[in-house]
């Protein structure tokens, strides 16, 4: 079987479910496919309130923010096809593309495709590193948020980015013992509002320090942690060990990039946004014209900023079938500004140096 | 300090604390977030306007003391839990401390818990005098607890 689409979105995270939406509502058709089970990406198991805009659902929890953009998409049903269970499998030439669900395998045929694929999680050497025990931070919240199974009773959290922090927390909530958070670097990457809530809670944090090994035969019975110096190596004599039953690694994400690859678009390397990335203009199109990219696939950063960049990338995707529109003018031009002031201050500013680099490869900057 | 193990310090504190004035006037609110992000969920929540950040979003937010209420209607609204709201003219030796709970259970009027300081550590039982835990507030309880008033910024959550 073969479907036809004027607009295929791959992803359905904040990003795609908002690129999507405002496709339809400009009056695309529109196919969206997401390889989980239920669209919303990341928010599914994000039972924190976010931080961000209060125009764009701060304050709010994560998955409130899915429950409401699914709201969205269901609004403009006659122009939009959701498919869950459904991967895009690759691209072909003549702007084809394969999707494959558990049922079956089809082909897409699309005008423009806007690819909204997330990220995928780091991992961390270290010995032992196989044992059964040892998670990615995505695993965890995905066992305790969506299915409700704790991941064990003391664990040991590596990373004290945001999502170390807040997993964190979620698991306290949860009834799990944190006993301690590793962090390389002398200061805590997160933001501090979140480490001073666990902090609180009573998990000690652990700066300068990495995980040099994991303890056990069968499963995770410990860890042992060395302090590091200011080249990351371990200080001998430091040595300490630390009783958990599971450790979770949080170790930052890299963009899913793929399909970028295969649809021959050309990518960079930017560190500040956690890999190669494929090179986009402020319109979020790719090198590959009828390609266009949104939220974390372009580089890892939050979900209000993956809405806005869904929003342009929807407006412009809707554009490239239908020609220029005022309306879509104006949904990218008051993004664009959202987007301005939410990168903007010394925090922003790691992102803001890498998405000027995208923007300066592409000649616009 | 606060950016390497997540503890607030005395002195990064003092910015945020109201002048003894204002704290003897009644219910205000404390503000423990000392960092630019790009957050800004507290500022429409307050009702009189007393939250301002004037380099937008990404700036700290800055509390007008004299303006605020210490209504404590920002409390569940800010996702960093870092607005508690103190009252220094309770009783005689003893304040309150506001703060949001997340944790289950949610305490009950007039129970007594265990009080954390802000590294967690046990610092003795307190009584609960108010919870606050309308659908509104989105499981985000508001707790109020009776505390010596030589504690009222050493004593940060509760464990019910
Ligand atoms: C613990 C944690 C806490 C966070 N807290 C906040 C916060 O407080 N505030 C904030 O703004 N942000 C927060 N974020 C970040 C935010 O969740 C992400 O930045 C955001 O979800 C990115 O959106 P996205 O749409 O780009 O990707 P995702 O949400 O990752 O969605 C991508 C979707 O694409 C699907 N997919 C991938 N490949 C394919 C394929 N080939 N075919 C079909 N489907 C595919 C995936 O299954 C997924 O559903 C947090 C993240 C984490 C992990
Ligand atoms: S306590 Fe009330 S008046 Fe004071 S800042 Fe918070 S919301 Fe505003
Ligand atoms: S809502 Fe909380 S975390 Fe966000 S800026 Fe205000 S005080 Fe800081």
């Amino acid at each position: 079987m073969s479907r036809n689409t004027e607009v295929f979105v791959i992803g359905g995270g904040p990003a795609g479910l908002s690129a999507a939406h405002v496709a339809a509502k400009l009056g695309a058709t529109t196919l969206l496919v997401d390889d989980s089970a239920r669209v919303g990406g990341q928010l599914i198991k994000q039972t924190h309130r976010f931080f961000g805009s209060s125009n764009r659902d701060a304050g709010i929890r994560g998955i409130t923010i899915a429950d409401k953009l699914q709201q969205d998409v269901k609004e403009v049903s006659d122009r939009l096809t959701v498919l869950e269970n459904t991967a895009a499998v690759g691209f072909y030439h003549n702007k084809e593309a394969g999707i494959l669900s558990q049922k079956a395998y089809e082909r897409v045929t699309y005008q423009t495709a806007i690819v909204c694929t997330g990220a995928t999680e780091n991992s961390l050497t270290f010995e032992n590193n196989d044992l059964p025990g040892i998670y990615g931070a995505g695993g965890v919240q995905t066992l305790m948020n969506v299915h409700g199974i704790k991941p064990g009773q003391k664990i040991l959290m590596i990373g004290s980015g945001n999502i170390g922090l807040i997993v964190s927390y979620q698991l306290i909530q949860a009834g799990v013992e944190v006993v301690g958070l590793v962090e390389g670097m002398p200061t805590i990457g997160g933001y501090l509002v979140h480490a001073s809530k666990i902090r609180r809670l009573g998990v000690p944090i652990y700066t300068s320090h990495t995980i040099l090994k994991a303890l056990g035969t069968e499963g995770v019975e410990g860890a042992i942690l060395s302090r590091v110096d200011e080249k990351f190596q371990p200080v001998p004599n430091t040595e300490l060990e630390i009783k958990c039953d599971c450790i979770c690694l949080a170790v930052g994400l890299t963009p899913l990039i793929d399909l970028f690859q295969q649809a021959q678009c050309r990518m960079v390397h930017v560190g500040e946004l956690g890999g190669l990335v494929p090179l986009h203009d402020s319109s979020m199109r790719t090198t590959n014209p009828e390609i266009f990219v949104a939220g974390d696939a372009s580089g890892i950063e939050e979900a209000t900023t993956a809405i806005l960049a869904g929003r342009i990338a929807g407006a412009r995707a809707y554009e490239a079938t239908h020609g220029k529109s005022a309306q879509a003018e104006a949904i990218v031009a008051e993004a664009r500004e959202e987007l301005r002031t939410l990168r903007s201050g010394s925090t922003g500013e790691r992102i803001r140096w890498g998405r000027e680099r995208v923007l300066k490869e592409v000649g616009e900057c | 300090m606060l950016k390497n193990d997540g503890i607030i310090s005395p002195e990064e504190l003092a910015p945020v604390i109201p002048p003894p004035a204002r704290l003897a006037k009644g219910p205000v609110a404390i503000i423990e977030c000392l960092q630019d992000i790009p957050c800004d969920p507290c500022v429409s929540a307050c009702p009189v306007k007393a939250i301002k950040m004037k380099e937008g979003i990404t700036d700290k937010p800055a509390l007008e003391f004299d303006t605020c209420t210490g209504c404590g209607l920002c409390i569940p609204k800010c996702p960093g839990l870092a607005i508690f709201v103190i009252n220094m003219k309770h009783t005689p030796g003893m304040a309150t401390v506001s703060m949001s709970h997340e944790l289950l259970p949610v305490p009950e009027k007039g129970q007594e818990v265990t009080a954390l300081d802000r590294t967690g550590k046990d610092v003795g039982k307190v009584k609960v005098v108010r919870v606050v835990n309308p659908p509104g507030y989105d499981r985000t309880a508001v707790v109020t607890i009776e505390v010596p008033a030589d504690q009222v910024n050493n004593i940060r959550a509760i464990r019910a």
